[in-house]
């Protein structure tokens, strides 16, 4: 029976929780990864946040793409030109005055303008530290405001490791800026804020289903938290790659078009952070916040005493991967049953 | 539900048919706007220090996107403040953004007909004038007959013919030097304040009057306690000029003479009682007895006991001195008579506004008077500033992308499948005619982050209807239930779990609306609102829409294409469990 088959049927039975130290391991290589890349080159910046020059001049009969071609001719690689009025606006990240001069005389030599026409100016950021600062404020709150509801709707554990998942998820996605050099604009920004949002979701329906599962749970219960837990990633497994791939889809397409076709700009910019943040915001939810959650878990008494209880009773019992589609169909339908009855 | 579904699309389908709007409307990146360059003013032709000019950018900033979704970009340009706004024509908004805003209450001490020239017997009664709210009554004579053709209204484009907002906006719709004013306007300061103090301190202006009234104009005016260089200015006052002193910065620890906003009398007023800076907070809202638009203030702590002050003062004088006069920009806007103390710390400004000219002064007095005074130096109209190609090449592959979750979900869910092309269906026409309507209606604009975003809320409404289909299929592998329990069995439990994830992102994007600025804002909303069209979606189409399949033998029976199929569905041979046994 092929792979997809058998997922369909939910009768794959991945050891996800099992393999901790695994993802653990792959998601701290992925971490010193980014936060490397992040110390060592930096983020690439877009004049938005870091202010610029402006180039203003008349050439009524340049077309856009001309004018784009005469300014990345000579070495600038995030021109944004508009027309204003009857002039040409071409906003530059900030050029040294030899680089603004040469600029000068380059726009001046292709539109046969005197040099002294192509006025430059320096502008300063749009999106600047006020503007950060605010935006740093409502993630702190939006932090603490998920953590509680989190903790309201399920409990703190499971609040924390959703939040480490989506710092997790956040640092990786930055990682990648860093190292792959693609502009962070504030579109880039929106991206990341889309992936906050995503990967947080994630989280709280595979969440959803291993409270579901591990709340059957109880002192005589064949299963330990782990198991449990295990079992209802698998038993949302499907869910959770049709959902990723339902949302990637058409980023990846964005992505594919923005890369192959259009070259640099924001669509490329900011479908990048979509398209990683998907792909880790999955992962983590799966591996990271998953295994967490686990960990912090199976340091409770109750499931302590479970655990100990089927260690002890030899090697066969504790091999949860054996049954696992049995005891998840039975809290389901336990749960269903109860349903019926009222 | 579906009735309610069918009657919520057709609501807004007649909306956007009532106001023939059936685009959205694009920001800054995708469709351009209008571009202005504010220079500012200062008294001594010295750059302005860097800390005021950020500040005034600040300022500025929170002003134009006062409602959070118009994503108008605000940036320094050497000493320039440079404001795009998207959309075009939007010269009026930008210009009122750039408008000091200096709000003060001073106690009225003496009034007099507008210009020097007229008779006192124009002069406004502002006890007739029933509320105490009360305005000083214009005299329709004085403005239509002896009033010169007012340059303002020559002014194109327009949109608020009130004369709130043309007072307002002319602060920097007519900066050229063309309208020179006469020496005794001078005197009134227009451009230098610091010199116009320096006038008040000596008693002998520079300014030589050159047209003296022909009567006395301060006859029956109590001049007691008034300051003779201000008593000077004011008889040479001519608040019928086009250029009457506003968008002037007064002292306000001095006192002045300065014209009504709405050019029906010249005042003397006070020292500055309150000063915009205590200002707690400012809202527009209606009048309940005149059906008035006006701004409503709180005062902070320090505001509200000097307001209870000047109220108390003004209350146990005479008229005129009885009125106190709210000085906005050097023109006052609203003189009302005190009927009795104030002591709450609220008041309230009327003065003809509309619905726009209070929301804008309420937005102006919330985010704090311009520490600068500004001229506007250019504007023009900016095309986008993203290429065309790439508003192009994201809907392309939108769509590409669209359809390929369609042949998705058409595979794998096959009659189910059906269902969530659908749903995603209609949660894309809710989205899009909410999207015009808010477009039209609140300033919402569509950036190309707005519409990537849009597109992963695809992703996410996707999610609600696969985790449906998911605990269908759980209670149906179950072998036990008829589709139709397994529906609704099913969906109590999608339920919870779509309730909680959708809160998740309904709170992010609360917390990012109201504490974020600029684009963050306005992409917190777009995300809200997905967040919103989702549930309705949900809740409104796609169960009911599987609860009516259900009780179809084409999936009920369990044929192959249903999705729903035994064969498919169990993780044990067919024969021996049998799904539709009930």
């Amino acid at each position: 029976m092929g792979i997809g088959r058998r997922l369909y049927r939910g009768e794959v039975n991945v050891d996800f929780v099992g393999r901790q130290k695994l993802w653990y391991g792959l998601s701290a290589f992925l971490l010193v990864v980014s936060l490397g890349g992040l110390l060592i080159n930096g983020l690439n910046l877009g004049v938005e946040f870091t202010g610029g020059s402006v180039f203003s001049f008349k050439a009524p009969a340049a077309n856009i793409e001309q004018v784009r071609t005469t300014f990345e001719d000579e070495g600038v690689h995030q021109a944004i030109v508009q027309t204003a009025g009857d002039r040409w606006r071409v906003t530059t990240e900030t050029l040294t005055e030899q680089q603004g001069t040469n600029l000068q005389k380059a726009v001046a030599n292709d539109y046969d303008l005197p040099q002294n026409e192509v006025n430059v100016d320096l502008i300063g950021a749009s999106w600047g530290g006020e503007v950060s600062n605010k935006a740093w404020i409502g993630l702190g709150v939006f932090m603490l405001a998920i953590i509680l509801y989190l903790t309201m709707a399920f409990e703190w554990k499971m609040a924390l490791a959703a939040v480490v998942a989506l710092i997790h998820d956040l640092i990786i996605t930055a990682g990648v800026y860093a190292w792959s050099g693609f502009e962070v604009t504030p579109a880039t920004l929106l991206g990341f804020l889309t992936i906050l949002g995503y990967s947080l979701y994630d989280a709280v329906v595979v969440f959803d289903m291993i409270k579901e599962v591990t709340a059957k749970l109880g002192t005589t219960s064949k299963q330990t938290y782990t198991q449990a837990a295990n079992n209802a990633l698998n038993h949302t497994l499907i869910r959770s790659l049709n959902t990723t791939l339902v949302a990637i889809l058409p980023v990846a397409a964005i992505l594919f078009i923005g890369t192959t076709l259009l070259g640099a700009g924001t669509l490329k910019d900011l479908s990048l952070a979509l398209f990683v943040g998907m792909l880790v915001g999955t992962y983590s939810s799966l591996c990271v916040a998953t295994p967490l959650l686990v960990t912090l878990k199976e340091r409770e008494p109750k499931y302590r005493a479970i655990a100990k209880r089927l260690a002890s009773r030899g090697p066969g019992a504790n091999d949860g991967v054996s049954d696992k589609r049995e005891p998840v169909g039975a809290a389901n339908s336990s749960a269903g049953e109860k349903r019926k009855k009222k | 539900m579906l009735l309610l579904l069918v009657a919520l699309i057709l609501a807004m389908g007649g909306t956007m048919l009532l106001q023939q709007s059936f685009a959205p409307q694009f920001g800054l990146d995708l469709a351009g706007g209008t571009t202005v360059t504010l220079s500012p003013v200062t008294s001594n032709g010295q750059p302005p220090s860097q800390e005021s000019l950020d500040l005034a950018v600040n300022i500025i900033r929170d002003r134009v996107n006062g409602s959070g979704i118009s994503d108008a970009e605000v940036a320094k340009s050497g000493d320039n403040i440079v404001i795009s706004v998207p959309g075009v024509g939007q010269e009026e908004v930008v210009a009122l953004v750039g408008t000091t805003a200096e709000l003060r209450f001073r106690q009225v001490l003496a009034v007099a007909a507008a210009a020097p020239g007229e008779m006192p017997t124009n002069a406004p009664t502002p006890s007739a004038t029933p509320t105490g709210t009360a305005k000083g009554t214009p005299t329709p004579k004085a403005e239509e007959s002896t009033a010169p053709t007012p340059k303002e209204s020559a002014k194109v484009g327009d949109p608020s013919p009130g004369p709130a907002g043309k007072a307002v906006s002319s602060a920097l719709t007519n900066p050229s030097p063309a309208n020179t004013p006469s020496p005794s306007e001078k005197s009134g300061a227009k451009d230098e304040p610091k010199d116009k103090a320096k006038d008040k301190a000596t008693p002998t202006p520079s300014a030589t009057p050159t047209a003296q009234p022909s009567e006395d104009p301060l006859a029956g005016i109590d001049t007691t306690g008034i300051d003779p260089a201000v008593l000077a200015q004011f008889e040479k006052l001519d608040c019928l000029k086009n250029d009457r002193g506003q968008g002037s910065q007064d002292d306000p620890t001095k006192q002045i003479a300065v014209c009504a906003k709405e050019r029906d009398a010249r005042y003397i007023l006070d020292k500055a009682a309150v000063v915009g800076t205590e200002i707690a907070s400012a809202d527009s809202g209606v009048d309940s007895t005149t059906g008035e638009w006006l701004v409503q203030l709180s005062f902070k702590s320090s505001g509200t006991d000097k307001w209870s002050q000047v109220t108390t003062t003004a209350f146990n004088s005479q008229a005129p001195r009885n009125q106190v006069a709210m000085v906005l920009d050097g023109l006052v806007i609203s003189a009302p008579v005190i009927q009795e103390p104030i002591t709450g710390g609220r008041a309230q400004i009327s003065g003809s506004f509309t619905q726009e000219t209070a929301a804008d002064l309420s937005n102006q007095l919330k985010y704090g008077a311009l520490p600068l005074k500004f001229v506007r130096s250019s504007i023009s109209e900016v095309s986008s500033t993203l290429g065309a190609d790439q508003l192009r090449g994201g809907l392309i592959a939108g769509g590409i992308g669209l359809a390929l979750v369609v042949i998705y979900s058409l595979l794998y869910y096959r009659g189910l499948g059906i269902v969530s092309v659908l749903s995603l269906g209609v949660a894309t026409i809710i989205t899009y005619a909410a999207v015009v309507i808010l477009g039209h209606n609140a300033g919402f604009r569509l950036s190309l982050p707005h519409i990537i975003g849009l597109v992963v809320s695809i992703g996410i409404t996707a999610d609600s209807f696969i985790v449906y289909f998911e605990r269908i299929r759980d209670e149906m592998k179950e072998g036990r239930r008829s589709l139709r329990v397994a529906v609704e069995v099913a969906w109590v439990r999608a339920r919870r779990t779509i309730l909680i994830a959708d809160a998740v992102m309904f709170i992010a994007a609360v917390v990012l609306y109201f504490l974020a600025v600029g684009g963050v804002a306005g992409f917190a909303f777009a995300m809200g609102l997905t967040t919103l069209i989702d549930i309705l979606v949900v809740f409104m189409f796609t169960k009911p829409f599987v609860a009516l399949l259900a009780k179809m033998e084409f999936f009920s029976k369990g044929h192959k294409l249903s999705g729903l199929d035994a064969e498919r569905m169990s993780s044990v041979p067919v024969t021996t469990t049998n799904p539709q046994e009930a």
